[in-house]
């Protein structure tokens, strides 16, 4: 509670900072503001930056830093009984001693040495915030006291401020840039633990998955088979069968709401078709598994057909309906901005409509169709809800569409839900499905580039 | 102004003088009106340029030549239009085939996102012109040797035509409109986005075309409409006010409307 007042009063600071230095330029240049090097708000924003930035700074450096430092202090501070304690019983009790400093409840019995200890810690606690608070108001105080002396007509507050905040900017992108090295690096490491425990070969090219393995000895049931194969086909074939009705639709629907329809239609179909994008997968998922699929194995009953309950067919027509607005609004977009010139210099040559739409407006758009299609196979890719819901989870390795298949997300979802050792082959192999899928993704994502790459090349 | 038109154009036009016959021609978009009962010939082998202000509906005129203004939303035209005597705004006459007869060069250069040679042989595709790859050969070699580009783009055949400078692409597309062998080119304001050598390039190539095709240019110079054209027409505010031979429009206008505006006093 005294933290949000402490961060509020900094907050208000900065706000004074902001005015005064605005107000100070003004001041300064004698009403003449364009005699100053930059606009008033720069110098507000320089000075409010002197306030509030090493501040808040150091509060967050406090408050990442300060509960570890006292938290050794308080174990170097405790009675000798308690050192000799084996690591285990003594984190016990520096736990019942936070807690009971912080007004927890505590089980166990409390000794007096440990409420003493407590008594101690939440005095630590205590000054060590006022001091702090104490020290980052007077930080705040300087800084804008500095910040506000600095104002003068030639201060070239403006390159400062910009300085700071391309600075910030790069922090931002590092973090993102970090972020997913970090991520990579993981799948990389937890996957290479799996790789000790079942060679490369079995995972790339087994033809069967079911990652049971005997949690005890003598267990029986689980064999343990980690071949991906069966996954990444049930994978690639609901994809297939997603962008089979996708694009098609999609790319249609594009056509006619770029080229043919008019105005209004547009203004209406344009976000009808874009609220498909907004339904939640879920929503998606028992469409497909309570009307879909047993529409399909109803239909496969009466052409003596032999169509199991869950099927690759209802997930991937169901998917590929869910992808259509990917494939529609960004293909339309594309084909809109393609420059009506270019459509004038095709009817001026003769062209009919649809030789123009062929000839010259999708070729003209192909590089953002293609993205757009690829947005769409690597969301089918990465789908998960509506297959668990609608294909059902058997590995089979099968390119009918009738079976149940299931996929590489679905799986990885059903290898980490529940309590599960984290070192286990079946866990592990989660790590390896994961990067194998990063791989496919990234690969599909650069053929992608380089294809438009080449095209644009060509015609640009 | 019906009465001012009138006395510039025969009574019973001549069909072997005059490509394009229009009478009474008046367009609207939605409400607005943009050309007034225009009437005007087009001279055969002749180049006729249309000058006025902006927004007076030279470009307007120029689409009805080859119906480009059914292509826009809400645009009517009404009245008469002859091609050799053709009505081209009979129902059963083929937009397609037309537009093979009157071919067309924008204000900004617009070539397709193609290699050059496809940007010619487009059109003679369309109209199944030249089957064989010898014949496309051919229409594309003599289209760019006309259009005064051969030279220059010969061994790049293959490349886009995008590449181009914007003159060269100019000259593309006026390459790409001869290839289909049309009777007559329209071209508005074709070196308004070109800088003064490749107008000149254009100027020239305009002369040359004379000779096997009737052109209708827009232009916004009128040293250019001096140098290029035989006879001239100047529209205002939707009129057709003053038609005639170039020399005698620009030294001698009838009209006081047109001796303000190639003086300089508006427009
Ligand atoms: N597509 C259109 N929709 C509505 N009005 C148009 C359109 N094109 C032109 N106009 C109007 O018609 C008039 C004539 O235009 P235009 O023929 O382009 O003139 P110019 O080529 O002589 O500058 C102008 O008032 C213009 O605003
Ligand atoms: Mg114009």
């Amino acid at each position: 509670m005294s933290l949000l007042i402490l961060a509020a009063t900094l907050l208000l600071l900065t706000l004074a900072g902001y005015y005064m230095g605005r107000g100070r330029s003004v001041a300064v240049s004698q009403g003449v503001t364009h005699r100053l090097h930059s606009r008033p708000q720069y110098y507000g924003v320089y000075v409010a930056l002197w306030c509030g930035m090493p501040s808040f700074l150091l509060l967050a450096l406090w408050l990442a830093l300060e509960p570890q430092i006292v938290e050794m202090i308080l174990v170097s501070n405790l009675p000798a009984s308690i050192l000799d304690l084996n690591p285990d019983q003594r984190g016990l009790i520096v736990n019942q001693i936070t807690s009971l400093a912080l007004g927890g409840i505590v089980g166990g019995n409390i000794t007096p040495e440990i409420e003493a200890a407590a008594r101690d810690y939440a005095g630590m606690r205590q000054t060590g915030f006022a001091a702090m608070a104490v020290l980052v108001l007077c930080i705040a105080i300087f800084g804008l006291a500095l910040g506000r002396k600095q104002i003068a007509t030639t201060l070239r507050a403006r390159n400062r401020v910009e300085t700071i905040v391309s600075a910030v900017m790069i922090v931002a992108s590092t973090i993102a840039i970090a972020t997913t090295i970090g991520i990579v690096l993981s799948l990389l490491f937890e996957a290479s633990r799996f790789f000790t425990k079942i060679p490369v070969t079995d995972f790339l090219f087994g033809l069967q998955w079911s990652p049971q393995t005997a949690l005890r000895e003598g267990q029986v049931g689980g064999s343990g088979a980690f071949g991906m194969l069966p996954l990444f086909a049930g994978t690639l074939l609901i994809t297939f069968i997603a962008m089979c009705v996708a694009v098609p639709v999609g790319l249609y629907s594009a056509i006619y709401m770029s080229e043919y329809a008019g105005p209004k239609m547009r203004a209406i179909a344009k976000p009808i078709l874009e609220v498909l994008a907004g339904i939640p997968t879920v929503v998606y998922g028992f469409f497909a598994a309570l009307t879909v699929a047993p529409f399909f194995r109803n239909t496969g009953d009466a052409l003596s057909l032999d169509v199991s309950s869950e099927s690759a067919l209802a997930a991937g027509i169901v998917i590929g309906i869910m992808s259509i607005p990917f494939v529609s609004s960004l293909s339309d977009d594309v084909m809109n901005s393609v420059p009506q010139t270019l459509r004038d210099g095709a009817f001026a040559l003769g062209a009919t409509k649809s030789e123009t739409i062929k000839q010259v407006v999708l070729p003209a758009a192909l590089p953002g169709i293609v993205g757009s299609v690829l947005l769409a196979v690597s969301r089918a890719i990465g789908e998960t809800m509506i297959v668990v819901m609608a294909a059902g989870l058997a590995a089979n390795l099968t390119v009918n569409p009738l079976e149940a298949v299931t996929t590489v997300t679905v799986q990885i979802v059903t290898l980490l839900v529940g309590d599960q050792e984290f070192d286990s082959a079946k866990t592990l192999s989660a790590f390896a499905l994961g990067l194998m899928l990063f791989v496919v993704t990234l690969t599909l994502n650069v053929i992608a580039l380089r294809v438009v790459r080449k095209y644009r090349e060509k015609y640009d | 102004m019906a009465m001012a038109a009138e006395n510039l154009v025969d009574e019973n036009p001549n069909i072997a003088e005059h490509k394009i016959i229009a009478r009474d021609v008046s367009v609207y978009y939605g409400e607005a009106q943009a050309l007034k009962s225009v009437a005007l010939d087009i001279g055969r082998n002749q180049v006729t340029s249309l000058i006025g202000p902006s927004g007076c509906g030279k470009s307007t005129f120029l689409r009805c030549l080859n119906r480009m203004n059914d292509v826009i939303d809400g645009c009517r035209v009404v009245g008469d239009i002859t091609l050799d005597g053709e009505d081209i705004y009979d129902p059963k006459l083929d937009v397609v085939q037309l537009r093979a007869r009157v071919g067309m060069v924008f204000q900004k250069p617009n070539p397709f996102p193609k290699s050059i040679y496809d940007n010619i042989a487009y059109g003679p595709r369309i109209h199944g012109l030249g089957e064989a790859k010898a014949d496309t050969d051919e229409i594309v070699e003599r289209s760019l040797t006309r259009a005064g580009l051969w030279k220059e783009v010969k061994d790049r055949l293959d490349k886009p035509g995008t590449g181009l400078s914007g003159g060269q692409q100019q000259r593309l597309c006026i390459a790409r409109a001869i290839a289909v062998n049309p009777e007559v080119i329209l071209m508005d304001e074709p070196c308004s986005a070109l800088d003064p050598i490749a107008t000149a390039r254009i100027e020239e190539l305009i002369d040359e075309l004379r000779e096997n095709f009737t052109i209708v240019i827009v232009t916004h110079s009128m040293q250019q409409a001096a140098r290029v054209s035989q006879r001239t027409a100047f529209f205002h505010l939707g009129d057709l006010v003053e038609c005639g031979d170039t020399q005698q429009l620009f030294t001698n206008p009838n009209d006081e409307r047109t001796q303000g505006y190639i003086t300089g006093r508006f427009g």
